[in-house]
């Protein structure tokens, strides 16, 4: 799950990481003046609260000198379509803006902790470099990032972080914050289950160390022993995605026109690509799951049904423990509740896959029955094309 | 001599008495697989499918020789048991369990290579995996056995039923497997693509092996080199994931494309000119290789 700024800096404050002073958080511009009040004395800044990178240079972080002027920002900024280097193309509805009071910056550095595959286990990446993007650093300055793994059962110890203080050429009059302020936000990656951390800038003021923004990534296995984010909403997901999480139902939606629903996250990457191949293009992934049912089908066949741009549903199941048998019946079934307004192909291979064959003939459902995943892509492809059932 | 697993394997099973445990160990049994002990806490001293349940895999291990951990455990514990099954002396743990915790991995794979470094031989299997199976031996795992076949082609796969997909393949054109292993969807697992075929370069039952990858990560990427640099035997490789958009997790906890790393296009790209065979097709996968060998007799 990842977090929106403002939701990570209460996080990091609350855990005694410094952060800039606080004003509101405001959805229309009428809300401004009071945000302006709490976040004290001229300079503003007001920041768009979306879940991407790059903001700043996209025009999603203003500075305000004057109340006039912040308002005037507030209103440009609110219902603003913002398309950064990290939205892919797509452009984000600017829903909510953070107002913060401005602070002084004597410099500003690149901070963050990342779960690392390669060392499996966390990893700070730091440069002295800060205020630009983590990948235009790599990029223009490789010879300035600094990476150190970290013990994730000890966390970052203080010879560690001084280390690391030096080598990020920190002047002596901080060190000692910057020791503080670097093992808290280790120990917040770790305790909270993040997979990523990054603090981008992480500034010197003129007495101590800051956190500017925040952006943080949490790993949603670990959602049982963290009731602090389980509270929190998932920004990310659409409303589909949501409906499927809460059904136990892996979702992710997509641009095309065949949805697929399939037993086995690698399987259904594997159908999208085949449906690809094939000259067609996927509406969706759908692991389904292990133990799929006729509850679990009919609940998916549903979710697959409500995105209006699917033209055609492929099924591909390879029963392995999922008995072909069950999962025909439950299509059937699921049928006979939901109407189905496309065409459906059916692919079933493995386990009682005659039983499977033979439920779906006999059902006297327009399915159409598919041998293997070619044959099924092909003709799920011809299906929404023509719209033939 | 197959890899990890033969039908000499004594192995207990941790999370034996659960509902998954029960189904699964009872299927492994049936199959031939000699699983010797269950361990349950505070079911000691009873009996469940004809074994003997014990209260932890110490116990186990002392009174059956079992040396193979399969992992059933509910995920918020099972980091915790794979770690005790290294504890108790097991030199390989094969982890089907599904959901753990990254960090808690992590704090696994520290453990273990401070074992290793203490100079013990452990395979860890998984976790989030189907397990593995050595047709006509022994099979540790959830995958269905009747797919399978004896024979000479091994399969290393981080998914399960796209390896079931590969395998069923490859059974009807009349290609054997040496063994199957899944080594999992998770970001932090135990055995890479890289020790899994430096087992089957070393095995003499696998002539040529089948990879399955997916986006995210380069454990891929490592396996190219080291094919390019230690492997005689050939590779075809499929990689899952070519229509996945960056920054969604399709899942699997490790398939994931992150910052423009653990792409389809970089991982091919690294295969191919290793000089893996790659298949682009999903359902070409024993057709690639019946195009290039003949089927060993079984």
């Amino acid at each position: 799950m990842k977090l929106l700024e403002h939701e990570g800096k209460d996080i990091l404050k609350a855990r005694g990481v410094p952060v800039p002073p606080f004003g509101g958080l405001i959805k229309t511009a009428a809300q401004t003046a009071s945000a302006l009040k709490n976040a004290g004395k001229a300079p503003w800044v007001v920041k768009a609260q979306v879940l991407a990178g790059g903001r700043g240079k996209a025009g999603g972080i203003k500075l305000a000198k004057t109340p006039k002027e912040a308002k005037e920002l507030v209103r440009a900024m609110i219902g603003m379509n913002l398309a950064t280097h990290q939205t892919h193309g797509q452009a984000i509805k600017v829903k909510q803006l953070l107002i913060e009071g401005g602070v002084k910056i004597e410099r500003e550095l690149y901070f963050s902790v990342v779960m690392d595959r390669k060392n499996a286990g966390p990893t700070i990446i730091a440069s002295a470099q800060g205020g630009m993007e983590i990948e235009t650093i790599a990029s223009e300055h490789p010879e300035a990032i600094i990476r150190m793994p970290v013990d994730p059962n000890i966390g970052l110890r203080d010879f560690a972080a001084r280390r690391l203080a030096f080598q990020l050429g920190i002047p002596a009059t901080h060190t000692a914050a910057f020791v503080r302020v670097s093992k808290i936000i280790v120990k917040s990656f770790i305790d909270l289950d993040c997979s990523m951390l990054e603090i981008n800038p992480l500034i010197l003021t003129p007495k101590d160390v800051m956190a500017l923004d925040a952006k943080i990534s949490t790993d949603d296995n670990a959602l049982f022993r963290q009731p602090e984010l389980a509270q929190l909403k998932d920004h990310e997901a659409t409303a589909l995605e949501s409906e499927a999480k809460a059904a136990d139902i892996s979702y992710v939606g997509l641009d095309g026109t065949i949805g697929c629903m399939v037993n086995g996250a690698g399987l259904a990457m594997g159908t999208m690509d085949t449906i690809a191949l094939a000259g067609g293009s996927p509406a969706n992934f759908l692991d389904v799951g292990g133990g799929a049912n006729e509850e679990r089908v009919t609940k998916a066949l549903g979710i697959i049904l409500k995105d209006k741009k699917v033209k055609a549903i492929l099924v591909n199941i390879f029963g392995g423990i999922v008995k072909c048998d069950i999962i025909a019946g439950g299509v059937v079934a699921a049928l006979k509740k939901t109407k189905l307004t496309v065409p459906l192909v059916v692919r079933l291979q493995g386990t009682n896959v005659e039983a499977g064959r033979d439920i779906l003939a006999k059902s006297g459902l327009a399915i159409i029955p598919a041998d293997d995943l070619w044959e099924a892509a092909q003709k799920a492809v011809l299906a929404a094309k023509t719209g033939v059932k | 001599m197959p890899i990890i697993l033969d039908k000499d394997s004594k192995i207990v099973v941790q999370g034996f008495t659960g509902s998954q445990g029960t189904f699964h160990s009872k299927q492994c049994i049936d199959y031939g697989t000699q699983i010797v002990a269950g361990v349950t806490p505070g079911r000691g001293g009873q009996t469940h499918l004809d074994r003997p349940v014990f209260d932890t895999v110490h116990d186990a291990v002392r009174n059956t020789g079992a040396f193979v951990s399969m992992i059933f455990v509910p995920a918020p514990y099972a980091a915790d048991s794979i770690m005790e099954a290294v504890d108790a002396g097991c030199s390989t743990v094969i982890c089907i369990t599904e959901g753990i915790p990254v960090l808690d991995m992590a704090k696994v794979k520290r453990y273990i290579n401070q074992q290793a470094l203490s100079g013990r031989e452990l395979t860890l299997i998984g976790p989030n995996c189907p397990g593995v199976i050595t047709p006509g031996q022994c099979k540790a795992g959830i995958m269905p056995a009747f797919i399978h076949k004896p024979g000479g082609i091994g399969v290393v796969s981080r998914s399960g039923t796209l390896t079931y997909e590969a395998v069923d393949q490859l059974t009807k054109r009349g290609f054997g497997q040496s063994t199957v292993v899944g080594i999992g969807g998770d970001p932090i697992n135990g055995s890479s693509f890289v020790d899994i075929l430096a087992k089957f370069e070393e095995d003499e039952a696998t002539e040529a092996v089948v990879m399955i990858g997916e986006i995210g990560g380069s454990a891929e990427e490592d396996a190219a080199r080291f094919f390019k640099d230690k492997m005689t035997k050939p590779v075809f490789g499929f990689i899952a994931g070519k229509s996945a958009p960056e920054g969604r997790r399709m899942g699997h906890a490790g398939a994931i494309i992150e910052g423009g790393a653990g792409t389809h296009a970089s991982k091919i790209v690294a295969m191919r000119e290793a000089g893996i065979t790659i298949v682009e097709n999903l359902s070409g996968i024993g057709e690639a290789v019946a195009k290039s060998r003949r089927p060993l007799t079984a």
